[in-house]
């Protein structure tokens, strides 16, 4: 593999300028002439518009703008789009409610944005939007998406009656209820996946240019996908023509799925700084980020697992509540349907499922992706189900699992999906192995020495990331195709750009995608530079999300260097006058293999620019782009295993050791790939203890800043023990899965199984607070 | 944030003038760490900060046997790494150690935090339970007196607080227990033990801030013990109940965290 090559343990080429404080965010961005945005946002979670004075605000110094909705409209800029379009079992596409990036006559919850100031400064833009006078007419509230669905719930939306969006189904509800008949024993357990505020830690932002000379527009945005937000920009909301638009995502700073989306704010300030001739520059701050940032999970389950005599699984019905928010954004729809329900099969041999999920309006903000996005919600919703049933039947968890598991390849569940390789007993194993399970009992009763409770909690989850086959997914509803581009560049003196459609916001691509050039040819990392993130560089890309950089990102970089290497290798065949099948390159040289003739990497790439002796007909230059497809989802699993010790005075939960065994396939980085998990089961055991998010009667959201909304910090969290088993994607060239949200899928329901073993009542939500916890110790004392 | 002006003090006298002249507009700043978030959020909006953080009257801490005092202007972390106090007194130290963050405890002021009142503020439970004054550029005040309700004390408008002083006492110690999102405390309980009888003081649970667990103190009096306090149920009226705990909860933490506070004071 060579020192940098695949599967070496490369130091992060990016992080000498994140961790020396010198990244280029957008907020980093400034443009002459440039001037402030700030947002006019709803105090209301539902309340009619009667009335906007603009006269106060627009007297304010330094105003240059005051820009409402209905001026938006009238410029002809479309409502927000959701790009999937999911239908009820009856037929009827979903009830979508109209979403201006400018509220004009409902305000549908606190933080939506109605009007935006455009001032010389940051403060006097904030001091105008401040000044602007709004009337409203409050209507009644509805945060919780099952009383939302209530006789007589306040209404949202007018195309929406009883603000159901849809109620979809997935699986044979007859076979499955025929698989329950039969059934020997039925667990049934009801299942709250808390609503969670992203986080990233960089706040979102966006810098508008309209360039009237050029007739040209640039947008700065903190994006996971400029080349999506420059399509959907364009071709829906008619900010500008795309071939007259730019769009960069320079460093951002973290996104977790909430910077997938095209938000009003972006949207705003290129349409202000056309209808106000400056440059306009717009950066949430942190309150702002709670309010409007796209939300995740928010599910209520309900969940019936049928099993034999056996303990064979027969069968499993859900029926989830999804609360979607306010309006739908741009993949919300997707999330609770193909990215969950697909995966309620788990890791076990399931013959028949059912589930059915109403998606909801609610006077919240939109919910959308958030790592993971509808995996973790379908992994807590078998990994609980599965516990749960094993300690009803009084078998061990591991061997219910095992007893259940999927043991040949491919395997087509009932949900849709095809698994098409894995080994998830060798992942059980590895994980049961590292976390000594057999000297549990010892740990327990050492702890109860110490006055303290201590459980033992597994989940054994599987995901579909790499997302995704164009077609298959064409035909679920997207509304785009999920390939991804690469371009390699090869300069005349040997050094290579790649570019690529893939956006790091954190990953380490510049990196990872470095090592494949580095395997490939034997030149260092340090010879390749990686170009993302500019529409203007990169001719087109998906960008990055569902754990899509390696599985397809990376691919379409295969596919481009195979492409560069047979021209290299003719090019050095014609020069050396040796069959173009005899010749290999390794450590930056051309050879011909079992003599001593050979050229340098560099003298390949010279040649090819001078063109003074290629073969006849052949074009110079060495450049080469490719698009790649993938033929199926990857199926990622893993066994993590969690302990931890329940203080039964405070209800206090420390996870005191914490096990993850994960088959990512093909791993480039093993560092890197070290990282996205600990990362993401902070986030996992973050949403598992700590994460609540709540909304009083109003609508106000009362966790909108860090003295309320509990995220997960370094002294929360054991040393993780980390490993990985590899079974090879047969999808794609490097046999890669994906690894960025498999910490944040497969942790939740490990912590709540420990908690729940611990303290000996199967009745807890996350977050497990020390109040709920200790609420739930005394109900069964 | 508002415009605001910003005025670093070098004397009391010239904080006391300024902040007269100004009147209601003007706000004393000791470290900020309540006041300037406050201000970010535009929740409040003084014309004018005077800081007294560089007066060099409110600077120092001068320990004479086991009388302590500690100027009004000390940041948590001088108080924490102070030799002098935690040698007759490690707990007040140990608590100081627990405030916030590192830059919070290099920013805040122990001036400012007694001024503020915070309910979940870690040091009115020790001057509390260690019978100690709070010294101004106009009087002395008992702690006993001081602190009067949530954001509540007896400082009259444009009133500083100079000093707090206490007698280090036989055994003390602080329990912290922590809000899970603020890491403030949900329940701080700090006890003295001198021989004329043991003081608690809770800070973080109370809904009209710190106070003193009088039944817990006549228990622990009669037997400095995590025990003592066993048969004791803390009434929950009085206790603070929001989306983190209920009043119920509270009410177990204040005799849970005592507990632990004896057991700690026992160590030392």
């Amino acid at each position: 593999m060579g020192v940098e090559g695949i599967g070496a343990k490369v130091l992060r080429k990016e992080d000498r300028r994140f961790i020396t404080g010198r990244g280029r965010y957008v907020d980093d961005m400034s443009v002459p002439g440039m001037k402030y945005a700030a947002f006019v946002r709803s105090p209301h979670a539902h309340a009619r518009i009667t009335g906007i004075d603009k006269s106060a605000a627009e007297a304010m110094p330094g105003v240059i703008g005051v820009l409402d909705g209905k001026q938006l409209q009238g410029d002809g800029i479309g409502n927000l789009i959701c790009g999937w379009a999911v239908s009820s079992k009856d037929g009827t596409p979903m009830k979508m409610g109209a979403y201006p990036a400018l509220a004009s006559e409902v305000v549908r919850y606190v933080g939506q944005p109605l009007a935006v100031v455009v001032a010389e400064t940051r403060a006097q833009a904030r001091d105008a939007a401040d000044a602007l006078a709004v009337e409203y007419e409050e209507l009644p509230v509805v945060t919780k998406a099952v009383d939302a669905l209530k006789d007589g719930a306040p209404q949202l939306h007018p195309e929406a009656p009883g603000n159901l969006i849809f109620d979809w189904e997935l699986g044979d509800r007859s076979a499955t209820d025929a698989a329950f008949a039969k059934a020997a024993h039925v667990t049934k357990i009801h299942i709250h996946n808390n609503r969670l505020v992203p986080n990233p830690m960089e706040p979102r932002a966006a810098l508008g240019h309209y360039d009237m000379a050029e007739d040209h527009y640039t947008c700065w945005t903190t994006s996971q996908n400029p080349h999506v937000a420059r399509l959907v920009m364009s071709a829906f909301y008619n900010v500008a023509p795309e071939h007259k638009l730019r769009v960069i995502a320079p460093d951002v700073g973290g996104g977790f799925g909430s910077k997938i989306y095209i938000y009003p704010e972006e949207i705003v300030c290129l349409w202000a700084s056309k209808r106000t001739g400056v440059p306009v520059k717009w950066t949430s701050d942190r309150t702002e980020a709670f309010l409007t940032d796209a939300h995740g999970r928010d599910h209520e389950t309900e969940v019936e697992l049928a099993l034999d005599a056996d303990n064979k699984i027969l069968g499993l019905k859900v029926e989830t509540t999804a609360n979607l928010g306010a309006y739908m954004s741009l993949f919300s729809s997707s999330v609770p349907t193909y990215l969950y329900a697909t995966l309620l099969s788990g890791q076990y041999d399931i013959p028949a499922i059912h589930a059915n999920v109403k998606a909801v309006y609610t006077n919240t903000v939109p919910v959308d992706a958030y790592r993971g996005a509808g995996r973790p919600e379908a992994t807590f919703v078998v990994e609980r189900t599965m516990e749960t049933a094993a300690r009803e039947l009084g078998i061990s968890p591991a061997e219910l699992r095992r007893k259940n598991f999927i043991r040949s390849f491919p395997h087509q569940t009932p949900v849709i999906m095809a698994y098409d390789a894995g080994d998830f007993e060798a992942c059980l194993n590895a994980g049961m192995e590292a976390a000594d399970v057999a000297g549990f009992e010892g740990r327990r009763a050492e702890a109860k020495s110490r006055g303290k409770l201590r459980g033992l909690g597994m989940s054994c989850y599987i995901e579909a990331c790499g997302i995704a086959p164009s077609k298959a997914v064409g035909s679920l509803g997207a509304g785009v195709g999920l390939w991804e581009s690469a371009e390699v560049r090869v300069n005349p003196v040997g050094t290579i750009e790649i570019l690529t459609g893939s956006h790091s916001h954190g990953q380490g691509h510049e990196t990872t995608f470095s090592q494949l050039v580095a395997e490939r040819f034997g030149l260092p990392v340090d010879n390749v530079q990686v170009i993302h993130g500019d529409t203007d560089k990169v001719q087109f890309g998906m960008g990055t999300y569902g754990s899509r950089s390696g599985a397809v990102g990376m691919s379409a970089i295969v596919k481009a260097l195979d492409k560069v290497e047979a021209k290299a290798k003719k090019i050095a065949a014609h020069v050396l006058e040796a069959d173009e099948g005899d010749i290999v390159i390794e450590n930056g040289e051309v050879k011909v293999a079992g003599t001593d003739k050979k050229l340098g990497w560099h003298e390949v790439c010279l040649g090819a620019y001078t063109a003074h002796n290629l073969p006849d007909g052949m074009e110079p230059g060495l450049k080469e782009g490719a698009f790649y497809d993938p033929t199926n989802f990857t199926f990622p699993a893993g066994c993590y295993i969690c302990e931890v010790e329940v203080d039964p005075e405070t209800g206090t939960t420390e996870v005191v050791q914490f096990v993850a065994a994960d088959d990512f396939g093909r791993v480039i980085n093993p560092m890197i790939v070290e990282g996205q998990v600990h990362g993401g089961i902070a986030q996992g055991i973050g949403q598992a203890l700590l994460e609540g998010t709540h909304y009083d009667d109003s609508g106000q959201l009362i966790t909108a800043s860090y003295m309320d909304y509990a995220m997960p910090r370094a002294w929360d969290l054991p040393m993780f023990k980390v490993s990985t088993t590899e079974t090879l994607c047969p999808g794609n060239p490097l046999g890669m899965k994906g690894c960025g949200e498999a910490g944040a899928i497969g942790s939740p329901p490990a912590v709540i199984n420990a908690i729940t073993d611990a303290i000996g009542n199967n009745d807890l939500t996350m977050p497990a607070t020390p109040e709920k916890v200790w609420k739930a110790l005394n109900a069964v004392e | 944030m508002y415009e605001t002006s910003y005025t670093r003090a070098t004397s009391i006298e010239e904080a006391a003038r300024l902040a007269a002249e100004k009147g209601e507009e003007a706000k004393y700043l000791s470290g900020g760490m309540t006041l300037l978030p406050t201000m970010k959020q535009r929740l409040a909006a003084p014309e004018m900060l005077i800081d007294l953080r560089h007066v060099g009257e409110l600077k120092g801490i001068t320990v004479d046997g086991r009388a302590i005092r500690i100027g009004g202007g000390m940041t948590h972390a001088e108080i924490a790494q102070s030799d002098a106090i935690k040698a007759v007194c490690p707990g007040f130290t140990s608590l100081a150690g627990l405030i916030g963050d590192p830059a919070v405890r290099h920013m805040g002021t122990i001036g400012g935090s007694v001024a503020n009142f915070d309910p979940a503020a870690d040091y009115p439970a020790a001057l509390l339970a260690l019978g100690g004054t709070i010294h101004t550029d106009k009087r002395e005040i008992a702690a006993d007196d001081f602190f009067q309700g949530l954001f509540e004390t007896a400082l009259e408008e444009g009133e500083i607080v100079t000093a707090v002083s206490f007698e280090a006492p036989d055994a003390c110690a602080y329990e912290k227990f922590r809000n899970p999102a603020s890491r403030y405390a949900m329940c701080g309980v700090f006890v003295a033990k001198r021989a004329g009888g043991v003081k608690v003081g809770v800070t973080g649970a109370g809904s009209d801030g710190a106070f003193r667990w009088s039944e817990g103190e006549q228990a622990l009096s009669g037997n400095f013990a995590p025990e003592a306090v066993d048969g004791l149920t803390v009434p929950e009226g009085n206790m603070l109940s929001d989306i983190h705990g209920s009043s119920a909860y509270r009410a177990n933490l204040v005799k849970v965290v005592t507990k632990r506070a004896v057991k700690k004071a026992q160590g030392h």
